[in-house]
C-alpha cells in the first residue's frame, strides 16, 4: 500500500525528532543560568580534577623556567569533549569565577583554556620588567592575542551560529515537513533542513554581529565569541553571507520558491527588525514570536508547495508557544535588560508580560483543538495533549498571579520539554492519507 | 580565500611575518612608542615582541567591554591607519558610554535601595552587619524607570553604534581586498 513507506518514514522521523530534541533539552536545561553551575560541578568534577592538576605542574614548571628566560612550549588549547558545549564551558567557568573567592592555584583552574596565553605573557612581563610584577602578572595572563587559530575555528562557528537553537528550529522545520500531507520525500526533506539550518546560521551571526556591546553586559551571552575577539566582525559577516546564499538558494532552487522566500524574509525579520527593535519597543517580542512561527511553515511548504490551513496552524502553535517560553525567561534577566536598555515587556509591562503568557498558554489548547478541525491530526491528538496543555496553562496562572522567579522558572523549563512533545504527539497522531477529508472516499 | 582573514592576519603566522615586514623585530624601540600611542588606555599591557596580532583583554570591570591592544604594523597603509583609528575612537568611545552606563545604573539602584528601606524604616546594613536588599519585584519598579529615562540616550547610541560597526566591517573587507590586491599584483621595485 502507498501509505506504508510514507507511515515508516513518519514513524521514523517521529522517533528521529524526539530524540534529538529531548537531547537538545537536556542541554538547553543544563544551561539554564541558575541550576546550571550546579549541575556542571557534579557531572566534571573528574575533568576538573585531572585538569588541575596538570596545570599545576605547568605552574610549577613556569617558574622554575621564569629565572632562566626560557619560552615555556605553548600547549595547544584542549578539545572540550564532546559532552561539553564550549560555551556553556566558558559559562560554567566564568560563573565558578564569580561564585566563589579561590585561592590563587584554583582561579586559574577555572579558566583552563587560557594557559598558554599564560605562558606567553609570561615571557611579556619579563620584557616589561614591571614594578608590580604580581598584579601585572595575573592582569597580563587574561591577554589573549587575536590570532584565529584554525582547530578553534569550527567550534568557534558553531557559537556564533548558535549551533543548539539552529538545531531546534531544524525540528521544528522538519515537524512542519513530516506533518504535511502527501508522501514523504527524504531528498526534499532533507535539502529542506539543511537550507533552514543554513539559514538560520546566518541570521543568528548576523544578530551577534550587531549586538556586540550589549552581550557584552549581559551574563547570559558574555562569552560569545565576537564579545571576546575570537573572530572579526568581517570573518562573522563573512560567514554569515555564505551560509545565507546557499541556504536561500538551496531552499529556493531544491526545493521551492516559497520556502526560500518564507527563508529569506524569515532571515530579515529577525536580523533587520527584531534585533533592533529589542531595543525600541516592547513590540519586539511579538516580532521574535512570527520568527519562531515561521520554520515550521517552511517545513509544511517545502512538503506541500503552498501555504494552506495547517501550515498557519503549526506556525500559530509555535508562535503562541513563544510567549510563555520567552516570557518567563525574561522575568528573571529584568536587571540585565534594564542595564542594557533593552525594551522587554517583563520590565516595561510586568502584567501585560504575564498576562500574555498565560493568553498563549490557553491559546495553546485552542489550537490543539483546531488540529484535527483542519485535518491535519486526528481528534486523539486534542485529547492526548490536554494534559501538557492544561499543565502548561497551570504554570501560566501560577507565573500571572505569583509574579515571582519560582513561578517564571518552572514555567520556563515546562516549555521546554512542552513543545518537542506536544509535536511528537502531534506526529503521532497524524492524520494518515488514506483517511481523507470529513465524509470523503478514500483515495483509489 | 584571503578575504575571509581577519584584520588581524590571523591565518598564516610566517605570512604575517613575511607580510608586516621585517619591521616586526628589527624597531623594537620605534613599534614600542607607536605601540604605545596606539594603546591609548589600554595601560600596563604590552605584547610579547614577537607579536604581529593585536591583543584582547579581559573585561573592563566597570564597561564590560574587552579592551583590544592594537598592533601597528612598520608598513601600515594609510587604510590599515584608518582602521585602526576607527576602531581605537569607537572603542574608547564604548568604553565610555558603558562604564558611565553602569555605573550610574549602580549608583542609581543604591539609593533607590536606600530610599525604599529608608521609608520602612530599615538601614542600608541591618544589625547584624549583612546588606538589605530588596526583592526582584520592588526592584521591578527601578529597573523600569531606570529604562525609561535612558530610553533616549539609547536611541543615540544604538544609531551611533551601528553606523560605526557597519564601517569599521566595511573597512575591514577594504583592507582585506588591499592586502589580497598588494600580494596578487607584480611586485614594484622595492624602495630602500
Amino acid at each position: 500500500m502507498a501509505a506504508s513507506p510514507h507511515t515508516l518514514s513518519s514513524r521514523l522521523l517521529t522517533g528521529w525528532v524526539g530524540g534529538c530534541v529531548w537531547y537538545l533539552q537536556r542541554r538547553a536545561m543544563q544551561e539554564s543560568p541558575h541550576t546550571f553551575v550546579h549541575l556542571f560541578r557534579n557531572v566534571n568534577k573528574q575533568w576538573i580534577t585531572f585538569q588541575h592538576l596538570s596545570f599545576l605542574r605547568r605552574m610549577y614548571v613556569t617558574q622554575l623556567n621564569r629565572s632562566l628566560n626560557q619560552q615555556v612550549k605553548r600547549k595547544p588549547e584542549p578539545v572540550a569533549s564532546p559532552f561539553l558545549e564550549k560555551t556553556s564551558l566558558g559559562q560554567a567557568k566564568a560563573e565558578i569565577c564569580e561564585m566563589r573567592p579561590l585561592p590563587p592555584p584554583s582561579l586559574p583552574l577555572s579558566r583552563k583554556p587560557n594557559e598558554k596565553e599564560l605562558l606567553e605573557l609570561e615571557s611579556a612581563s619579563i620584557i616589561e620588567g614591571s614594578l608590580d610584577a604580581g598584579k601585572e602578572m595575573k592582569d597580563e595572563k587574561h591577554w589573549k592575542e587575536m590570532k584565529l587559530q584554525l582547530d578553534d575555528l569550527p567550534g568557534i562557528l558553531a557559537r556564533l551560529s548558535k549551533i543548539k537553537l539552529t538545531a531546534l528550529v531544524v525540528s521544528t522545520t522538519s515537524a512542519g515537513f513530516a506533518l504535511a500531507p502527501g508522501p514523504f520525500d527524504w531528498p526534499c526533506f532533507l535539502l529542506t533542513s539543511l537550507g533552514t539550518g543554513l539559514a538560520s546560521c546566518a541570521a543568528n551571526s548576523i544578530n551577534q554581529f550587531f549586538e556586540v556591546p550589549f552581550d557584552s553586559n549581559m551574563n547570559r551571552t558574555k562569552n560569545r565569541p565576537l564579545v571576546r575577539g575570537q573572530i572579526s566582525p568581517l570573518l562573522a559577516v563573512t560567514f554569515a553571507t555564505c551560509c545565507a546564499v546557499p541556504g536561500v538558494a538551496l531552499l529556493t532552487w531544491g526545493v521551492n520558491p516559497l520556502t526560500g522566500a518564507l527563508g529569506v524574509f524569515n532571515i530579515f525579520l529577525y536580523t533587520c527588525c527584531y534585533t533592533p527593535l529589542k531595543r525600541i519597543s516592547i513590540a519586539n517580542t511579538w516580532v521574535g514570536a512570527v520568527v519562531g512561527a515561521v520554520p515550521p511553515v517552511m517545513g509544511w511548504t517545502a512538503a506541500t508547495g503552498s501555504l494552506d490551513a495547517g501550515a498557519f496552524l503549526l506556525g500559530g502553535i509555535l508562535y503562541s508557544w513563544q510567549f510563555p517560553h520567552f516570557n518567563a525567561l525574561s522575568w528573571g534577566l529584568r536587571e540585565d535588560y534594564s542595564r542594557g536598555g533593552y525594551c522587554m515587556m517583563s520590565v516595561t509591562h510586568p502584567a501585560l508580560c504575564r498576562r500574555v503568557a498565560l493568553r498563549h498558554c490557553l491559546a495553546l489548547i485552542g489550537l490543539a483543538t483546531a488540529a484535527p478541525v483542519l485535518q491535519v491530526t486526528t481528534w486523539t491528538f486534542p485529547v492526548i495533549s490536554l494534559p501538557i496543555n492544561l499543565y502548561i496553562s497551570y504554570l501560566g496562572f501560577r507565573f500571572y498571579t505569583d509574579a515571582d522567579r519560582k513561578s517564571s522558572r518552572k514555567l520556563f523549563f515546562c516549555s521546554l520539554w512542552h513543545l518537542p512533545l506536544l509535536l511528537l504527539l502531534m506526529l503521532t497522531c497524524k492524520r494518515p492519507p488514506a483517511a481523507g477529508g470529513a465524509g470523503g472516499e478514500p483515495r483509489t | 580565500m584571503a578575504a575571509l582573514r581577519p584584520s588581524s592576519r590571523a591565518f598564516l603566522p610566517p605570512l604575517c611575518r613575511a607580510f608586516a615586514g621585517p619591521g616586526c623585530q628589527l624597531a623594537p624601540e620605534r613599534g614600542a612608542e607607536r605601540r604605545d600611542a596606539a594603546s591609548g588606555r589600554v595601560s600596563g599591557f604590552c605584547p610579547p615582541r614577537k607579536s604581529c596580532h593585536d591583543w584582547i583583554g579581559p573585561p573592563d570591570k566597570h564597561s564590560n567591554l574587552r579592551p583590544v591592544y592594537f598592533y601597528v604594523p612598520e608598513n601600515e597603509s594609510p587604510l590599515e591607519q584608518k582602521l585602526r583609528q576607527l576602531r581605537q575612537e569607537t572603542q574608547e568611545w564604548n568604553q565610555q558610554f558603558w562604564a558611565n552606563q553602569n555605573l550610574t545604573f549602580r549608583k542609581e539602584k543604591e539609593e533607590f535601595i536606600r530610599s525604599r528601606l529608608k521609608a520602612r524604616g530599615l538601614e542600608l546594613r541591618a544589625g547584624s552587619g549583612q546588606k538589605a536588599t530588596l526583592d526582584a519585584e520592588e526592584m521591578a519598579d527601578f529597573y523600569k524607570e531606570f529604562l525609561r529615562k535612558n530610553f533616549l540616550k539609547h536611541m543615540y547610541y544604538n544609531r551611533d553604534w551601528y553606523k560605526r560597526n557597519f564601517a569599521i566591517t566595511f573597512f575591514m573587507g577594504k583592507v582585506a581586498l588591499e592586502r589580497v590586491w598588494n600580494k596578487l599584483r607584480p611586485k614594484p621595485k622595492t624602495s630602500t
